[in-house]
């Protein structure tokens, strides 16, 4: 049985300019100790998965249809308190910007401590303390028992994102959650965070839903990966399949757009013409039929699910 | 710290002597109570004898060089009325000021900020409705208003509080007393309500800006309960801007005791400084004005350093 | 146009807003033409009986009659007139002042800055009633005096918000391309950062005009306010308020509602402009 499986999750809000499909029917399965990435531009609808999952989608938007399937259990039907305990616990999550998610009158040390505290309650504040300082050590922050009584406002952006990441861990999820965590920071520490993370996965045993804009990123981390394309997943299969025999014009696109070392005839770096549709006018038939040099009147309608061996593909043209 | 401290010193120096020179200014030129003091029958012979003797026939300057020397020997002269330090007199009445204004103040904030707390946690609720509806009422009325209706309800329609007058003291206070309770429930209920209305509302928009913030997302994720969200993550941003304003507002707080002692014959500083006014008592006015500046500067003080204490992100320099 | 009708269209979303949006513009009719609605000048001697005095609420005078046979009602609306006029033109006269002072001390900085602040710190330690009530006391009543009143201690706000938001703007780019330009400091102040700060100060004016009525209301109820020959909503609860124990609790109440429901009115205005400016909150 699969670690997560999510089933035809929808997630609508109901704005007051109209429903905004930001999930629509999206499906994928992560197994323990794998790692999948969900990629797309800003607005596809990929952090929107994430908040799903826990169930932090604020109004007005809901879960309207789709299932959850966490070690068997939906999500989809669990109350707030059941929340309270799997979050943070079995499933935990990384924010995309370092500097907000700290809270900035707050010690490091107490938001640590507090995240174990409150999920084992059997522990004292010694261990509780012991814990948290050894974890700052293993996500690399210098000097890490002094830093338990910092606060937020006295770290780096960088070694804020590595406390984010040691609280996400301290619990030793099943599941880790990081939407966009490097994006905020410098590309000289991304390289480091994204190491970490990978390590850190793998040493403590946990799946990873890692989602990006960076395709490139996801290509190095990724066992799995999952386009998306205005709520919709239109590709999704395994990173090498993906990454070297992409099939989706839109995967063929992203892929084009990385500056490659090998071309060094190619003046200018390719870009997909026009721009994601809004959410809110969404055109029928195919999303992407407005970008795509394949489109025809067959894209009108929108592509049925195509199986290519382990590969899940939304084209007509493929 | 030290110099922090003596720059704050100097500063409100500056401030209270801009503040008597103004104050000095204005009731030199508003004229005398002279013809206050003496009978209307008084011969020019008797007024000009009375001016001489309170010092008042000199110019502007030399009587504020007077005033200054004497300052600085700690005397600010006495009552034109009353014939005593005009210092004493006031100090005598500031534990009434006091005693309303603290008490309102404690009102304001041992409810205001619960309740605000509750219409911020689920706005749409009909409990937060009515709180906010009953605070919007709170910040529009004038306090004389307030004063009125409270003595209209319970004095000449039921007639179970009296309407003027302190009740009994003892040890400072009369809160200790039956008596004395019974007069302080309507003028602290008039100077407390706009204020409570106010911190109401102020830690309702605080909160709710502050539940929008994305580390109460992530403290959500991390599974925090509720309660911990709220009242431990949410709160104590919410109370680091609160404090400012709770302090400024002390400052409101006195001005209104202006009213409420009016309206309710309190025998407290506010009552002295109209009647004072009207019979253009400059002693005692210009000491209560001093007295209420220090009063200030102390409390801006503490404001500024509860805050540097409070607030991680701001140190003192 | 478009981001007015935008904001107008958003503004009534609120049901309260409207609402109080509507009581406030019929408070305004009411005030620039008092005598369309009311049954007497109560101010015109000739139009009063002492005869009629201290009648509670009935047919012939709606809301009673005070102590020398004035109706009420139309006593209120021309008190209406008066609270609301002392109000308005104060808020605009300290918009005026404390605005352009904002802006000039923001962006010269120096020591035209130093100074202007040094007098609104000062001012600002104090309370406003307090300096307003020493002001109107010594110099006498009357209208124009407690509008210049209201003002010296209005401006400040203004003032302060101005030159915070100028200190922000300044060192945005499209400042330092205007200067590029060759474009007068004068000019830069008024036609390129103004508008950026108008919408935070009409949404702050809107809530002080409110302020300024209830100053002013307060001024007259403890007698150093307007004039009696042209009492406001504060003078007429005053007056009420000397016969209200001997039972004649029409006089003061009546007034004092309307003064309530004037001052909610422009709160409920001000709190939902307020609320559009903040983007955060959910609408």
């Amino acid at each position: 049985m699969a670690l997560l499986e999510v089933k035809n999750l929808k997630t609508y809000f109901f704005t007051k300019e109209g429903i905004v499909k930001a999930v629509d029917g999206n499906s994928f399965s992560l197994e323990e100790g794998e790692i999948l990435g969900i990629v797309g531009e800003s607005g596809a609808g990929k952090s929107i998965t994430g908040f799903s999952i826990l169930n932090l989608i604020d109004e007005p938007g809901k879960i309207v249809d789709g299932e959850i399937l966490f070690n068997g259990i939906d999500l989809t039907k669990l109350n707030a308190k059941e929340f309270e305990k799997i979050r943070g616990d079995e499933i935990a999550m990384v924010f995309q910007d370092p500097e907000t998610s700290l809270n900035p009158v707050i010690t490091i040390g107490t938001q640590l401590m507090e995240t174990l505290l409150y999920h084992n309650t059997l522990l004292s504040n010694k261990e509780a303390y012991s814990k948290s300082v050894k974890m700052l050590k293993q996500v690399g922050l210098p000097s890490a028992e002094k830093r338990m009584q910092s606060y937020p406002h006295e770290l780096s952006g960088g070694m804020k994102q590595r406390v984010v990441i040691a609280i996400a861990l301290l619990n030793n999820p099943k599941l880790l959650i990081a939407d966009e965590p490097t994006t905020a920071l410098d590309v000289t520490i991304q390289a480091q965070i994204l190491y970490l993370m990978k390590k850190l996965s793998s040493d403590f045993g946990s799946s990873l839903i890692f989602i990006t804009h960076d395709i490139a990123v996801v290509s190095q981390l990724c066992d799995k990966i999952a386009v998306m394309y205005a709520g919709k997943i239109v590709e999704y299969g395994s990173r090498d399949e993906i990454i070297f025999d992409p099939k989706h014009p839109y995967t063929k696109g992203l892929i084009a757009c990385l500056p490659k070392l090998e071309d060094s005839d190619q003046k200018r770096l390719y870009q997909i013409p026009g721009i994601m549709p809004s959410l809110l006018h969404l055109p029928t038939g195919c999303y992407f039929k407005d970008r795509c040099e394949l489109a025809d009147e067959e894209c009108n309608v929108y592509p049925k699910k195509q199986l290519l061996g382990e590969r899940i593909l939304f084209c007509h043209k493929v | 710290m030290i110099k922090f401290i003596l720059n704050r010193l100097f500063h409100s120096a500056l401030v209270m002597l801009a503040i008597s020179f103004i104050a000095f200014y204005i009731m030199f030129k508003a004229g005398d109570p002279v013809q206050l003091l003496l009978p209307p029958d008084a011969t020019q012979h008797e007024v000009i004898e009375m001016r001489h003797t309170l010092g008042l026939d000199k110019s502007f300057f030399v009587q504020y060089k007077s005033f200054l020397i004497q300052l600085s020997q700690g005397n600010l002269g006495n009552s034109f009325i009353y014939g005593e330090p005009a210092f004493d007199i006031v100090l005598e009445r500031l534990p009434a000021t006091l005693e309303l204004a603290v008490l309102a103040m404690a009102i304001s904030i041992l409810l205001g900020i619960p309740l605000g707390i509750i219409a911020s946690i689920n706005p749409k609720a009909m409990s937060s409705k009515v709180i906010m509806f009953f605070s919007l009422g709170g910040i529009s009325m004038p306090v004389f208003w307030i004063g009125m209706l409270l003595v209209l309800v319970f004095s000449v329609l039921f007639n179970i509080l009296p309407s003027s007058g302190r009740g009994e003291v003892y040890l400072f206070t009369s809160a200790f007393t039956w008596d004395g309770i019974k007069h302080l429930i309507m003028p602290v209920l008039t100077l407390s309500l706009f204020q409570l209305a106010l911190i109401i509302r102020l830690t309702k928009s605080g909160m709710s800006e502050v539940l929008t913030e994305d580390y109460i997302k992530f403290a959500m994720a991390k599974g925090m309960p509720q309660r911990v969200t709220i009242y431990h993550h949410a709160l104590k941003n919410t109370l680091i801007p609160l404090i400012t304003v709770i302090g400024i507002q002390f400052g409101q707080l006195i001005a209104f005791t202006i009213v409420t002692e009016t309206i309710f014959a309190w025998p407290g500083t506010g009552k002295l400084i109209i009647d004072s006014i009207q019979n253009l008592d400059r002693p005692v006015v210009i000491a209560y004005l001093l007295v209420i500046a220090v009063i200030f500067v102390v409390i801006n003080f503490l404001v500024d350093i509860i805050y540097t204490l409070i607030d991680p992100r701001v140190s003192l320099t | 146009m478009k981001i007015r009708n935008r904001f107008l269209t958003e503004f009534f979303e609120d049901k309260s807003a409207t609402v109080g949006f509507i009581l406030f513009i019929l408070f305004l009719i009411i005030a620039i033409a008092p005598s369309l609605f009311a049954y007497q000048n109560p101010y015109d001697l000739t139009q009063i009986y002492l005869h009629d005095s201290f009648q509670p609420p009935n047919h012939s005078f709606i809301l009673g009659t005070d102590e020398q046979g004035r109706d009420i009602y139309s006593a209120i609306l021309y008190g209406l007139s008066t609270s609301l006029y002392v109000g308005i033109a104060s808020t605009i006269f300290s918009v005026a002042i404390g605005f352009s002072a904002g802006l000039i001390s923001g962006y010269y900085g120096g020591w035209i800055d130093t100074i202007i602040m040094r007098i609104a710190d000062i001012q600002l330690s104090f309370p406003a009633i307090l300096i307003a009530l020493i002001i109107m006391a010594l110099w006498g009543g009357g209208i124009n005096k407690i509008i210049i009143a209201i003002t010296i201690v209005s401006w400040v706000y203004y003032a302060r918000t101005a030159r915070g938001i100028m200190l922000l703007e300044k060192e945005k780019e499209y400042v330092q391309s205007a200067k590029a330009l060759g474009m007068h400091n004068f000019n830069i102040i008024f036609t390129e950062i103004m508008p950026n700060a108008t919408a935070a100060i009409i949404v702050i004016a809107t809530v002080r005009i409110a302020y300024a009525i209830v100053l002013e209301a307060t001024l007259s109820f403890l007698g150093v306010g307007v004039p009696i020959t042209e009492p406001s909503l504060g003078t007429l609860i005053s007056n009420g308020y000397q016969v209200l124990f001997s039972g004649y609790w029409w006089s003061s109440l009546f007034p004092g509602i309307t003064l309530m429901v004037l001052i909610i009115s422009i709160n409920l205005i001000g709190d939902r402009m307020r609320d559009m400016m903040n983007p955060r909150l959910e609408r």
